[in-house]
């Protein structure tokens, strides 16, 4: 009982300045300090998404964004885990991919965006390409540093009573690479955002960040600050849903314990 | 010597009874008799790259006997009980278990000095660590208990390991290494991080279980009391070599500061620190 309300009180206290931002920035619309062109007061910015939800084309779009987004991740985090478990696991496999995978690395995915747009022209598959290939590195090095820090005592442990290759991975290697490949979720989730908005800001006929530049085009700053509030909104909502897997999984870590 | 072997079969016969209670109240599951392991070490050697770590070591550990391994640190006396249960392969001569053929599944475990206990899995579920995994799983969690109740823990079975406390960890991995019913326990200096008292404790714990079970023990360590208080035989390993084999045969249960152990643990000393070995 106690408990759920100083966890309530806790989150209530992060909000606090968000909240206490907008009110000021209310208050200063209204007093005419901040001109509506410039930046639109938050009631404006409400009445902005209200309009847009009953005509629906602000779901349709926050479909569309999050739709690709997922879609990105899911195949770019696959590639990432699937080469970090490899690479952790065989240290042929290291040797064989892990110099190119460092040299890709260095290369900011968002200027492959040129060649993106002559490759697949400003269709589907441009953004599903580079969100897939920002998420592919964060869970890449993560995982793989997950199972580098493995400690080697659990594994012989594992060894000495008798668990197989699978159970070993399945009990002992795998559980502990979870708090790192955590890390690499949660850094994910935040490329993945980041680059869905380029990509969409940049090339494309739908989704928030087409909205954000259709609205632009015709000067509504109010549709342009909520493309910006609800990235805001999304990104936090994907956070929140991985801290409460972390949370879930990590029960047994004391840095994860419910208080 | 003979009292010790006497005294180990009136045990027997305990177990025996104990037995039949439990068949009686058929809650738990069979305890089912454990003998021993004999091992047969004969010139073995083990190199690490150009150092070699053992040579031309022979031991012959009779079934159901307790003996400790005592040495300098870097003596080489891990890697013999590594070799032992399996952990490393010797570089030359012959080991063997029992008669040979005893390669099933937890006939010997090993205890190491820190209690490697997965900090993911709940107590109970670390000790079926120790059990096969085909077995069915309201069976495991029978034997498991049964085990943590030797080591009075099972009231704790359903924690996470980080919650104990250093000596409780280290009965956990005790739990975990008996749960199987092993022939043979390796102990690999498994009370050197624990405070004394606590250690006095495990020591009497462990040869409690060792005195019920009857499973040949190993015990490395480099607390030369410990060695005489436990052991029913003491090897000294010097530079890869046995250097002293003596049989310790006070009668048990022994007291801590008894005048003969500590006359038989001054000698081991002795010898420890000096350079020729001919004074005994």
């Amino acid at each position: 009982m106690s408990a759920l309300q100083t966890r309530l009180s806790r989150n209530a206290l992060g909000w606090a300045l968000p909240v206490g931002l907008v009110l000021v920035w209310e208050i200063a619309s209204r007093l005419g300090a901040l001109p509506t062109t410039v930046l639109p007061a938050p009631s404006d910015v409400i009445e902005a998404a209200w309009q847009l939800t009953s005509s629906g084309e602000l779901p349709r779009n926050i479909g569309v964004s999050t739709l690709r987004a997922l879609s990105g991740f899911a195949v770019g985090g696959s590639i990432g885990l699937a080469l970090g478990l490899a690479n952790g696991l065989s240290s042929l496999s290291e040797r064989l991919t892990d110099t190119t995978l460092q040299m890709v690395r260095n290369v900011p995915h968002l200027a492959l965006i040129p060649l993106v747009i002559l490759w697949f022209g400003i269709d589907e598959e441009a953004k599903l390409f580079l969100v897939a290939l920002g998420v592919f590195f964060p869970i890449y090095i993560n995982t793989l540093l997950g199972i580098r820090s493995v400690d080697p005592q659990l594994v012989e442990m594992g060894r000495a009573y008798g668990m197989d290759r699978r159970t070993l991975f399945r009990r002992v290697i795998l559980p502990a690479a979870l708090p790192s490949l955590f890390v690499g979720l949660r850094y994910a989730l935040g490329i993945m955002w980041l680059t869905l908005i380029v990509a969409e800001t940049i090339s494309a006929s739908s989704g928030l960040g087409y909205m954000a530049m259709q609205a632009r085009e015709f000067l509504r700053v109010d549709v342009v600050v909520l493309s910006i509030v609800l990235y805001a909104l999304l990104g936090k909502l994907a956070d929140s849903i991985a801290r409460l897997l972390e949370r879930l999984s990590l029960q047994w870590h004391p840095a994860f314990r419910t208080a | 010597m003979s009292d010790t072997v006497l005294h180990r079969a009136e045990l027997g016969l305990d177990q025996a009874s104990t037995q039949e209670i439990e068949a009686r109240t058929s809650s738990s599951p069979p305890a089912w008799p454990a003998p021993g392991l004999a091992v047969t070490v004969r010139g073995l050697g083990k190199s690490f790259g150009a150092k070699r770590v053992l040579e031309g070591v022979d031991l012959e550990v009779q079934a159901g006997q307790f003996v400790a391994v005592i040495g300098k640190s870097g003596c080489g006396k891990s890697t013999l009980l590594r070799l032992v249960v399996g952990l490393e392969t010797p570089s030359e001569g012959h080991l063997a278990l029992g008669d040979g053929d005893t390669q099933h599944a937890g006939a010997a475990r090993i205890m190491f000095q820190e209690p490697r206990l997965l900090p993911w899995a709940r107590v109970l579920a670390n000790v079926e660590v120790g059990l096969d995994r085909r077995m069915p799983a309201q069976e495991r969690h029978q034997q498991a208990l049964t085990a943590l109740h030797e080591v009075g823990l099972d009231d704790r079975a359903g924690e996470w390991p980080a919650v104990l406390s250093g000596g409780q960890k280290q009965r956990v991995a005790l739990a975990r290494a008996l749960v199987s019913r092993p022939r043979l326990l390796a102990l690999d200096e498994p009370l050197g991080a624990l405070d004394a008292l606590t250690r006095i404790d495990m020591q009497r714990l462990i040869e409690r279980v060792w005195r019920d079970q009857g499973f040949t023990a190993i015990l490395v360590t480099h607390d030369v009391g410990e060695a005489v208080a436990l052991a029913d035989r003491v090897v000294v390993i010097d530079g890869g070599r046995i250097a002293l084999d003596i049989v310790v045969d006070s009668p048990r249960p022994r007291h801590r500061g008894d005048a003969r152990l500590a006359e038989l643990e001054g000698r081991i000393i002795d010898h420890l620190f000096n350079d020729q070995g001919a004074a005994i």
